[in-house]
C-alpha cells in the first residue's frame, strides 16, 4: 500500500509491518486524509511490532505532527503493538519533535541515528 | 483598539537586517497558497542561514538547526495567517524576519474576522499561562478524538516546546477595512 506524490511518499509494507514516510509533509488539513487512512490501516492490522521509518522525512508541518500522532494514539488504544520509530539526526526537527510521540505512548522506542 | 498578549516587541523596520514579503490571499486558492507558503518559508530559512556560516562541525550543525527551525516556524506562521485571514479581507498578509544579536524575530500580519477573536484570545491565554507540555498532549488527544474544530494551536505549541521560542500577539483595528482586525503574531527564536 503506498501513496506517491511529487513532494512525499508513504508506504505500508504489511510483510514487515513497516510504515515509511519520505519527503516533505506540508499538506493542508484534509489533504492528510489518505495518509491518515494508510497509517490507521497499519495500526488496525495490530502487528506485534510496528516500525515507523521517518529517516527520509525532511519536513513535517503541525498538521503532519497531528496525523502521525493519530497513528500512535490508535496503536495505544489497541494495546497490542510495540512501536519503533526510526529517525535521522540529519533533519534537526526529528531530534526536537519525535520525542513527543513517546509522550503519547511511553513504551514507544525511538531510534535516531 | 489595540490589544497585546504576551511580551510583544515592536518590529524595528529600517534597522539592521530584515526581510519582508507580502501576499494577497484572495489572488489564488488556499491550496495553491499552501505550496507557496512552503517556498516562502524555505526561502526565509535559506536566506537567514547565510548569516550563520558553516565551517567546522559545530557551526555547520548550528546553521542546519537554524535553517530547519526558521523553515518550520515561518511555514506555520504563514499557514495560520492564510487560514485565519478574513475571506473577504483585502488586507495584504505579510511576513517579516529580523536578525538581532541574540535572536531571530518573525512577524506575520493578517486580517482576522471579529468573531474569531474571542476564542483565539482565550486559547492564547492558555498558551501563556499553562504548562505547554501538558497542553500539547491534550490537544493531540482532543484532535484524535475529533473534539477540536479547526485550529488546535499545535504549531504554536511546537514552537514553544520544541524550539524554545517565545510568542506574542497584537490586535489592532484596520482603519481602511471595515471592522476587520489586524493580527500581528511575533515569534522570537533565541540564537
Amino acid at each position: 500500500m503506498e501513496i506517491v506524490h511529487p513532494d512525499y511518499e508513504v508506504r505500508y509494507d504489511e510483510a514487515s509491518s513497516t510504515v515509511t514516510c519520505k519527503g516533505s509533509f506540508r499538506l493542508h488539513g484534509d489533504e492528510y486524509t489518505p495518509v491518515l487512512d494508510l497509517l490507521l490501516k497499519a495500526a488496525d492490522a495490530m502487528p506485534a511490532l510496528l516500525t515507523l521509518d521517518v529517516r527520509e522525512l525532511q519536513f513535517l508541518n503541525s498538521s503532519g505532527i497531528n496525523t502521525l500522532s493519530k497513528l500512535i494514539l490508535r496503536v495505544r488504544n489497541h494495546k497490542v503493538t510495540q512501536v519503533v520509530v526510526r529517525g535521522s539526526a540529519r533533519f534537526p526537527w526529528q531530534e526536537k519533535s519525535l520525542i513527543n510521540l513517546q509522550r503519547l505512548l511511553p513504551a514507544l522506542k525511538l531510534e535516531i541515528a | 483598539m489595540k490589544q497585546i498578549l504576551g511580551n510583544f516587541i515592536e518590529p524595528q523596520e529600517g534597522h539592521g537586517e530584515y526581510l519582508k514579503i507580502g501576499f494577497q490571499p484572495s489572488s489564488i486558492t488556499l491550496q495553491q497558497r499552501w505550496h507557496n507558503n512552503g517556498l516562502s518559508a524555505d526561502f526565509l530559512a535559506g536566506y537567514m542561514s547565510t548569516f550563520f556560516p558553516g565551517g567546522d562541525q559545530a557551526s555547520t550543525a548550528r546553521q542546519a538547526e537554524i535553517k530547519d527551525a526558521i523553515s518550520f516556524i515561518a511555514n506555520e506562521l504563514l499557514e495560520n495567517a492564510m487560514k485565519f485571514t478574513h475571506s473577504s479581507s483585502h488586507h495584504t498578509v505579510t511576513i517579516e524576519m529580523f536578525l538581532d544579536v541574540d535572536a531571530i524575530k518573525l512577524y506575520t500580519v493578517n486580517g482576522i474576522a471579529p468573531d474569531k477573536i474571542d476564542p483565539f484570545q482565550q486559547f492564547i491565554g492558555r498558551l501563556l499561562t499553562e504548562d505547554t507540555d501538558a497542553l500539547y498532549t491534550e490537544q493531540l488527544e482532543r484532535n484524535a478524538a475529533g473534539e477540536n474544530e479547526g485550529a488546535s494551536g499545535l504549531g504554536y505549541l511546537t514552537m514553544l516546546n520544541d524550539y524554545g521560542a517565545s510568542l506574542a500577539w497584537r490586535f489592532t483595528n484596520l482603519i481602511h477595512d471595515g471592522d476587520d482586525i489586524a493580527l500581528t503574531t511575533m515569534v522570537r527564536l533565541p540564537v
